[in-house]
C-alpha cells in the first residue's frame, strides 16, 4: 500500500539533511510501528508523507496504491487516504468542532467523487463515532482544539480518523501527554479501525503504546534510516535494553 | 488663528456644493446655520490633519463624486428574510413606494426629516446636531458638520416602549453620480429599546450622520452591512449618547469600496451603561476602509468594548483609530478594544491607532492590535483533513472575524452577516 523508497529529505530553508535514504512498504491490513531517539527523523517522515511545507525531497519518494504521493498537495494526499494524527494537534479559534468535521468529510467524499453527507446523516455518524471515544456534545461545540485538555486532543485526532475513513493512518507520537486510562481509550479507538483494507504507521518512543496497539512489524530508526526491522520482539528489546544497544549493532 | 487658506476655502466649496435647505422651523434653521458656522471654523478635512493621515479626504473633498457603477447583485437582498419596517432611499431620495407602512406600529414614533423639520415644537431639536456638535470634542469631523448642515432627508425615530420589528433602512443606488446627504435622529426612551438595521450602497458618494440618544435602562441595536459597489464613497458618523444602565451595540460589515470611513462616537453620561461597537470588513485591491472611534467615559461603571477586524487582499488598506477616554471620576470603567488585520498578502495594509487616555486610578482597561497572515500551522492542519486549501483560507478568515461578528446579539442576524462574509469570500476565492 506505502511504499517509501529511499526517501532523502532535506529542510527547505538550511542544508540539513534530515532522511537519509528510508525504505518501508507498509502492506494492508497491517501495523507498522516505528521506533527510535529522538531527532532520528520519525516526526518528519510524518510530516513529509502528509504533504506539510518546510522540506525538500532530495532523492527517492513514496507511493500510496502506486501513486506517487510526494507530487500530491497535502489535501489531495488526505482525500488519496492518507491521515495524519498529530503529535500537537493544533487549536484553530473561531472554527467549530463540527463544522471543521462536516467540511473535512464533506470535501473529501466531493474529491472522490461521492455525494455529501446531509447535516442529519453527518450529525447521526458524529454522534455515533463521538460515543465510542468517550467525546461528549460539548467537545463537539467547542471551536476546534480549543481548551481541551491532552488527553481530549488526542481523542479527538481518533475521532476524525474514525470519521474519515483513511487508508492510511500515521499516528505521530499519539500516546505522548497521555495518561494509562486515556491511552487505552486512544488504543481502543485505532484498534476499532484496524482491518484488512487499511495500514498503519505508529510512531513512538515507547513500547508502552504498542501494548495497547499490538504491531505486526517494528522498525528502529536513527539517523534518518530505518537501521532494523523485527516483530513485536524487538519493541520489548528496546524497551529492556534502550537504543544504544541496538544501534551499537548497527554500526 | 486663521485657518489655512485650502481649508477655508475647502469649507466653502463643501458648503456650495449642496443646496442650503430652506423653509424649516427655526430650530432646525438656527441648527443649519450653526453647523455650517462650525464648518467654517474647522475648515475641510486635509492629510495633515492628526486624523486624516491615513485616509485621504480627496474623494470626500472633491466637488462631485468619483462615479460609480451600481451593482445589482445582491445588495436590496440583505435582510429580505427578516420582517422589518423598511424605509427605503434611492439615491438618498425617499421612496415610499418601496417602504413599508410604519403608521401603526406599538411604541414607535417614525417620521421623515423634512416633516420633523417643519414643526415648530419637535423633540429632535434636543438631538439634532447636538450630539454632533458634542463629538466634534476634542476631535474635528467635518463631514459631520456638513451633513447637519446640508442633509436633505432622513428619519427621525423614536421608542417609546419595546418595539418589536427593526427599522430597516435600505439604500439603494441607480444614478451613477449621485452625492447623498443622510441625517437620522434616533430617541430611545427610558427602558424602551429598538433595533436599526441598515444596508446598501446609497449613492456614489453617501454622507450619512445618525444621532442616538439611550435613555436611562433603554436599548439600542445597531447592525449595518455597508454596499458592495465597487467605486462607492462613504463617509458616515454615528454619535451615541448613552445614559444610565443602558445598553448600545453597534456591528457594520463592510464588503468592498473604493473609500469608506466610519466614525463611531459614544458618550457614557450614567453609571451601569455598556457600548459595544464592532466591525469587519473584508476588502482586496483598491478598497480602503477607515473605522475611527472615539468613546469616553465620564460616569462610572460602565462597560465599552471596541472590535474591529479586517480582511485585506491585493494592496487593500485597512485603517483603524481608536480612542478610549476616561475621565476624572469615572472609577470602575471597564474599557476594551481589539483591532486586528489579517494580509492575505504583502501587498495589503493596516494602519492602526490604538489610543487610552484615563483619568481615573480605579479602572481596567485593555487594548490590542495586531496585523498578520493566515497561521499556517492551522492551515496545514485543515488540509491535512483533506479541506481544500481555497475553502480552507476562508474557514480560518470567518473564524478571524468572528469576534466582531459575534458582537451581535441576534443569532439570525449574525448568520445573515457570516453568510454575507461567505458569499464575498466564495466570490473572491480563485
Amino acid at each position: 500500500m506505502l511504499e517509501i523508497k529511499n526517501l532523502h529529505v532535506q529542510l527547505e530553508e538550511e542544508e540539513k539533511q534530515i532522511l537519509k535514504g528510508v525504505n518501508l512498504t507498509v502492506e494492508a491490513g497491517k501495523v507498522h510501528a516505528i521506533m527510535g531517539p529522538n531527532g532520528s527523523g520519525k516526526s518528519t517522515l510524518s510530516y513529509v508523507l502528509s504533504g506539510r511545507d518546510g522540506y525538500e525531497v532530495t532523492d527517492g519518494g513514496a507511493t500510496l496504491d502506486g501513486e506517487d504521493i510526494m507530487e500530491m498537495e497535502p489535501e489531495e494526499r488526505a482525500a488519496a487516504g492518507i491521515f495524519l494524527a498529530f503529535q500537537y494537534p493544533v487549536e484553530i479559534p473561531g472554527v467549530g468542532n463540527m463544522t471543521f468535521l462536516r467540511t473535512a468529510v464533506n470535501a473529501q467524499r466531493k474529491a472522490r467523487g461521492e455525494e455529501e453527507l446531509s447535516a442529519a446523516e453527518f450529525l447521526k455518524l458524529v454522534r455515533a463515532k463521538a460515543k465510542t471515544l468517550n467525546i461528549d456534545g460539548d467537545m463537539l461545540k467547542r471551536p476546534v482544539n480549543v481548551g481541551f485538555s491532552g488527553g481530549e486532543k488526542k481523542r479527538n485526532e481518533i475521532l476524525q480518523m474514525a470519521m474519515l475513513e483513511p487508508k492510511l493512518c500515521i499516528l505521530d507520537e499519539t500516546d505522548s501527554g497521555l495518561d494509562v486510562d486515556a491511552m487505552k481509550l486512544v488504543a481502543d479507538g485505532v484498534n476499532a479501525l484496524r482491518d484488512e483494507g487499511r495500514g498503519f504507521l505508529v510512531i513512538t518512543h515507547y513500547q508502552r503504546l504498542l501494548d495497547h496497539i499490538k504491531p505486526d512489524v517494528v522498525h528502529i530508526m536513527a539517523n534518518g534510516k530505518i537501521v532494523k526491522s523485527g516483530g513485536p520482539e524487538l519493541a520489548l528489546e528496546v524497551e529492556n535494553n534502550g537504543y544504544a544497544d541496538i544501534l551499537k549493532e548497527d554500526a | 488663528m486663521a485657518l489655512p487658506a485650502v481649508k477655508s476655502d475647502g469649507a466653502e466649496a463643501l458648503l456650495a456644493r449642496h443646496d442650503a435647505i430652506v423653509g424649516e422651523a427655526g430650530w432646525a434653521t438656527a441648527a443649519r446655520q450653526s453647523a455650517e458656522a462650525r464648518l467654517r471654523a474647522m475648515g475641510s478635512p486635509t492629510r495633515r490633519d492628526e486624523y486624516w493621515r491615513f485616509t485621504n479626504p480627496a474623494l470626500l473633498n472633491a466637488d462631485t463624486p468619483r462615479p460609480s457603477v451600481s451593482e445589482p447583485m445582491d445588495d436590496a437582498q440583505v435582510f429580505e428574510d427578516f420582517d422589518t419596517l423598511r424605509v427605503v432611499f434611492v439615491d438618498g431620495v425617499f421612496r415610499p413606494d418601496l417602504s413599508s407602512e410604519f403608521t401603526n406600529e406599538p411604541n414607535l414614533e417614525l417620521e421623515l426629516l423634512e416633516g420633523a423639520f417643519t414643526k415648530d415644537i419637535h423633540w429632535a431639536k434636543d438631538l439634532f446636531g447636538v450630539l454632533e456638535t458634542d463629538g466634534q470634542t476634542p476631535v474635528e469631523r467635518p463631514f459631520a458638520a456638513l451633513n447637519t448642515a446640508r442633509a436633505t432627508t432622513g428619519i427621525v425615530v423614536r421608542a417609546t416602549g419595546p418595539v418589536s420589528k427593526p427599522v430597516h433602512l435600505r439604500y439603494l443606488h441607480q444614478s451613477e453620480t449621485s452625492d447623498a446627504v443622510l441625517h437620522h435622529v434616533v430617541k430611545v426612551d427610558e427602558g424602551a429599546s429598538l433595533t436599526i438595521l441598515e444596508n446598501g450602497p446609497a449613492a456614489a458618494r453617501f454622507n450619512k450622520c445618525m444621532e442616538i440618544d439611550v435613555a436611562a435602562g433603554g436599548t439600542f441595536n445597531h447592525i449595518r452591512a455597508q454596499g458592495r459597489d465597487h467605486d462607492r464613497q462613504c463617509i458616515s458618523h454615528m454619535f451615541g449618547r448613552v445614559a444610565a444602565e443602558s445598553q448600545y451595540k453597534s456591528f457594520t460589515l463592510t464588503v468592498n469600496g473604493v473609500l469608506t470611513r466610519n466614525e463611531h462616537v459614544i458618550a457614557f453620561t450614567g453609571d451601569d451603561a455598556s457600548a459595544h461597537v464592532a466591525g469587519a470588513c473584508v476588502g482586496q485591491g483598491d478598497f480602503h476602509h477607515d473605522d475611527t472611534v472615539f468613546v469616553t467615559h465620564d460616569a462610572e461603571r460602565c462597560e465599552s468594548r471596541q472590535v474591529f477586524k479586517k480582511v485585506l487582499k491585493t494592496g487593500a488598506t485597512g485603517v483603524f483609530q481608536g480612542k478610549i477616554l476616561v475621565k476624572e471620576g469615572a472609577q470602575k470603567t471597564d474599557g476594551y478594544q481589539i483591532s486586528q488585520g489579517l494580509l492575505l498578502d504583502e501587498q495589503s495594509q493596516f494602519l492602526a491607532k490604538p489610543e487610552l487616555e484615563i483619568y481615573a486610578d480605579d479602572v481596567a482597561c485593555s487594548h490590542g492590535s495586531t496585523v498578520g497572515a493566515l497561521d499556517e500551522t492551522a492551515l496545514f492542519y485543515l488540509l491535512s483533513r483533506g479541506i481544500p486549501r481555497g475553502e480552507a483560507e476562508n474557514l480560518l478568515v470567518l473564524a478571524f472575524l468572528g469576534e466582531a461578528v459575534d458582537e451581535i446579539a441576534d443569532d439570525d442576524l449574525a448568520d445573515e452577516m457570516r453568510n454575507r462574509v461567505a458569499a464575498w469570500l466564495t466570490r473572491h476565492t480563485e
